[in-house]
């Protein structure tokens, strides 16, 4: 009776283990999949932006009165617009341009906000509680109306993006700088490094830096894809980027007016900018689940 | 935008220690004084910082000396900056933002007339988001970690990553062009029914685009209530599974659901700016961008505040609302 007792306990121990095996295995198979998807992705998308002026077979602003409206085919890959240009060749070239613009507008806030927690969570006292303020702040408007509302200020074009961004975008960074700053603050490397006489700017840049830089970096990685589709956004309204250049929100704004006679136009450039967004989402969300949870975009 | 959303529950999360109700209120009230304070300079420095002479900018270079000169005092701009901006507030506080330059009637009429399109938009929205989130995280949390759960995963990467004037464009393509079903874009204000299907493709591109982040905070808010006691009790006692799930699990992560919603209200206001342009809705969206293009500065100033007024109160009753009704946020202060 109680061999009979353990051995019902050890198989239901077993079918347990198998199972939480079993999922774990599946989470992580998840996380590689996400990983190599995202990262192959990712890759691509930067080669086709770094060699754009070589893939793209024509120039992006090249008119072809005599192909308007061609759809898909050999010679135009994503077909022609209304005045010829060549779609495929204008979303590769918008693909450059929209991958130097988020990048910049994702590391910068990035750099500003990491510089600015860290001081913050290092000193503490009155400029901690400054800092903090100021992240609440920023963090209560909608993202888009402060950009609309800076734009309103600089007129439309990227200069008025830029600021806008930079404005609002250091702030989640600064918060997890600082978050980090916090917990490495009393630890005994940091506090060894102040007891050997460092001056403050080498412990920061050398010793705190390459300790709290890490969830910044996951975030980021998150965070590109939050910036591609305001930048692609706000060019499509019209205050970004500005028609005839190559950008992937003013391509499929530009094909709005043709949806009767021309799908291809909007379809395939915003799908190009769907597969772009979905290779940094999946890469950021397999970085975050290597590198901690709490980092995840989507909630 | 999610990074607010984000922010605010790890915000919630992270902090501790003991509190009480009232507290909590202060605190929170208390809080909101400097945010306040920021949007109502942010939306009054706009037309300080303008270069060049905003009048000018507004009347273009064909206006006359006279026309100018009054335009400059009905904004104001005769004035020095601190009267400007005393006067500002004065007429903030009662809802006076001077004459649109665009409509050439009161900034106030032209913003109310429109606040009700554009709010029965996030309404119509968020109910949209809700009847697709729900059932997905349901399912998605009762199958934890099989391959449904993966597909939402998936899934809501995907539509995460869509731009919402593309998500727009493509079901306006297939279901008022290709289908027929609705009107491809504008609004026709003849009764409600029309007015219901002027509004029902801004609306579920709004509901899809919420939908995902709804179904994740969902998700994991039900997989905790599905670890409590009282449901493990609820299936002791012998109920159907679907009895339990919806009327043990789902009431409690109802609250969850309303929560997050008015915490991505930011989030929402930004999708319908963009979804009322595609649509040529004529919401506060898409007034916030003619006038941007227009330079109609009284305008832009006051919607700058507007919006950002509506995100802070919206945010300030949610969090009360769900102190009153969980005590255990109240231990929670931010």
């Amino acid at each position: 009776m109680t061999a009979c007792q353990t051995s019902v306990r050890q198989e239901r121990l077993l079918v347990a283990t198998r199972r939480l095996r079993r999922r774990a295995l599946s989470d992580r198979r998840w996380s590689n999949v996400a990983l190599y998807i995202g990262g192959s992705i990712v890759v691509v998308v930067v080669l086709a932006g770094l060699l754009a002026p070589w893939i793209a077979p024509y120039p992006p602003n090249e008119l072809d009165l005599a192909a308007t409206l061609q759809p898909p085919s050999g010679d135009h890959f994503f077909g022609t617009d209304e005045l010829g240009r060549d779609v495929f060749s204008r979303v590769v070239h918008g693909i450059r341009l929209d991958i130097a613009i988020v990048l910049i507008i994702t590391y910068v806030p990035l750099l500003v906000g990491v510089t600015l927690g860290m001081i913050a969570g290092y000193f503490g006292g009155w400029v901690d509680t400054v800092v903090n303020r100021s992240v609440d702040i920023v963090m209560a408007f909608p993202f888009l109306v402060v950009v609309i509302a800076v734009v309103a200020i600089t007129g439309p074009g990227l200069v008025g993006i830029f600021i806008g961004v930079l404005a609002v975008g250091w702030a989640l960074y600064a918060r997890l700088a600082r978050a980090e700053m916090l917990v490495i603050r009393e630890q005994q490397y940091m506090l060894a490094a102040k007891g050997l006489g460092y001056s403050t700017a080498r412990i920061l840049g050398r010793h705190a830096v390459p300790n709290l830089i890490r969830s910044p970096l996951v975030f980021s990685v998150a965070d590109i894809v939050l910036n591609l589709l305001l930048i692609a956004g706000v060019s499509y309204l019209g205050l970004g980027v500005q028609a005839p250049t190559a950008e992937l929100g003013v391509i499929v704004a530009d094909g709005q007016a043709h949806l009767r006679v021309g799908w291809w136009i909007t379809t395939l450039s915003g799908l190009v900018l769907v597969t772009i967004g979905v290779g940094f989402s999946m890469l950021g969300d397999a970085l975050a689940d290597r590198l901690g949870e709490e980092l995840r975009l989507t909630v | 935008m999610v990074r607010a959303v984000g922010n605010t529950l790890i915000r919630q999360r992270q902090r501790g220690g003991p509190g009480n109700v009232y507290r909590y209120l202060g605190r929170r009230l208390l809080h909101s004084i400097p945010v306040v304070v920021a949007v109502t300079v942010g939306a009054f420095v706009i037309i300080v910082l303008v270069p060049g002479d905003p009048a000018l900018n507004m009347l273009g270079y064909n206006a006359t000396p006279e026309s100018l000169a009054i335009l400059r005092r009905d904004l104001g701009l005769d004035r020095s900056v601190p009267e400007q901006f005393i006067g500002f507030v004065r007429g903030a506080v009662v809802g006076d933002f001077g004459e649109s330059i665009l409509k050439k009637e009161p900034v106030r009429d032209v913003i109310a007339t429109r606040a009700v399109i554009s709010f029965s938009l996030l309404f119509y929205s968020a109910v949209t988001a809700v009847v697709v989130a729900v059932p997905l995280a349901i399912l998605s949390a009762v199958r934890r970690n099989r391959w449904q759960d993966h597909l939402m995963r998936l899934g809501s990467m995907i539509t995460f990553a869509m731009p919402s004037f593309w998500l727009g464009l493509l079901l306006a393509l297939f279901f008022a062009i290709r289908l027929g079903w609705l009107p491809v874009a504008g609004y026709d204000k003849t009764n409600v029914l029309t007015i219901l299907r002027s509004l029902t493709l801004p609306a579920a591109t709004i509901g899809l685009f919420l939908a995902p982040i709804l179904a994740r905070t969902l998700r994991s808010s039900i997989i905790e209530v599905l670890d409590q006691e009282y449901v493990e009790a609820a299936r002791a006692r012998g109920y159907r599974e679907s009895r339990v799930i919806g009327r043990h699990v789902m009431r409690n992560s109802l609250i969850a659901t309303v929560t997050v919603l008015s915490l991505i209200i930011g989030f929402m206001i930004s999708g319908s700016v963009i979804v009322e342009n595609v649509f040529a809705i004529p919401g506060l969206g898409s007034l916030i961008v003619d006038a941007v293009l227009q330079r109609d500065y009284p305008v832009i100033q006051a919607l700058v505040l507007f919006f950002g007024l509506t995100v802070i109160v919206i945010n300030l009753a949610a969090d009360l609302t769900y102190a009153a009704i969980d005590p255990r946020v109240r231990l929670v202060t931010g």
